[in-house]
């Protein structure tokens, strides 16, 4: 199982070495994607699965997820299919299942030689930290619950504004551009407002 | 620790606003490694409860951060910060 926890934490670093020198965003996030999930084994493998199952659902699936809306967003044009012949090339994709497949291997491996992570000293399951999360923390599930609702409202009111602005390409552009414009500046005074 | 290392080194080194964010993803799970060793160390739960915490942190964060992105990209069409330097004083 040691053999199994350093190979784990091998493919990751060097997953997010190769995350942080890629020149392309879609590389990269394939490689962070992979760093996460490797991450994710390391702490099964320390005895931790509750956290380890939180680790792929959440890191590599919802915020990766966001990650690649808004490269794809960011990536619209006439010349976007050119773009992606570019990025489905095997040489794009064949590290990272290479590193993926040394993943799945171990994962083979761990779930063979029998369900218990064996080099845990002491399995914390997710009842002892559910009892532990309701019981002395409950004040910070409350403060975790009040921060997500505040990144909820500013990146939808983030996300409005730029809507609004994207009407100026629309229909009658000469004076709607005016009246965009006029919004804009009043947005960007309202920002700096806020941030003071 | 090393991973740590190089979510530093990527934000301090890229000038990408997309690749800024996902260097500050990979700082935040490396401490939530550390969180989870000590967890393991001492055989508590405690540090499990706060990498949710730090977890519920990085979705909030990055929510907001790539609406900022896709903000700062309407406005200015790239995505350079060193290009977001009008409030220059």
């Amino acid at each position: 199982m040691l053999i199994a926890f350093y190979v784990a934490a091998a493919v990751a670093v060097l997953a997010t070495i190769l995350a942080v020198t890629r020149r392309s965003a879609v590389h990269a996030l394939l490689y962070l994607i992979l760093s996460l999930l490797a991450v994710a084994v390391v702490f099964y493998l320390v005895g931790a699965p509750f956290v380890s199952a939180l680790e792929v659902i959440i890191y590599a699936g919802a915020i990766m997820v966001l990650f690649i809306f808004v490269v794809m967003m960011l990536n619209i044009g006439e010349h976007a299919t050119e773009v992606e012949t570019t990025w489905l090339r095997p040489s794009t994709w064949a590290w990272p299942s290479a590193l993926a497949a040394i993943l799945v291997v171990e994962l083979i491996y761990v779930v063979v030689r029998g369900a218990r992570p064996a080099g845990a000293m002491r399995v914390i399951t997710p009842k002892e930290i559910g009892i532990s999360l309701f019981g002395p923390y409950a004040i910070g599930v409350e403060l975790a619950s009040l921060l997500l609702m505040a990144g909820l409202v500013g990146a939808y009111h983030l996300g409005r504004r730029a809507y609004r602005e994207e009407d100026r390409y629309g229909a009658d552009t000469d004076r709607r551009r005016v009246v965009s414009g006029d919004d804009a500046v009043r947005a960007g005074s309202d920002r700096t407002s806020h941030a003071a | 620790m090393t991973l740590f290392a190089l979510g530093l080194i990527g934000l301090l080194t890229r000038r990408n606003l997309i690749f800024t964010l996902m260097s500050v993803e990979v700082m935040l799970n490396a401490s939530g490694l550390a969180f989870i060793a000590g967890s393991y160390q001492w055989g508590q739960p405690d540090g499990q409860i706060m990498f949710v915490f730090i977890l519920a942190m990085a979705a909030a964060e990055v929510s907001v951060g790539l609406a900022l992105v896709l903000q700062f990209q309407r406005r200015i069409p790239s995505l350079d910060a060193d290009k977001a330097s009008e409030m220059r004083g």
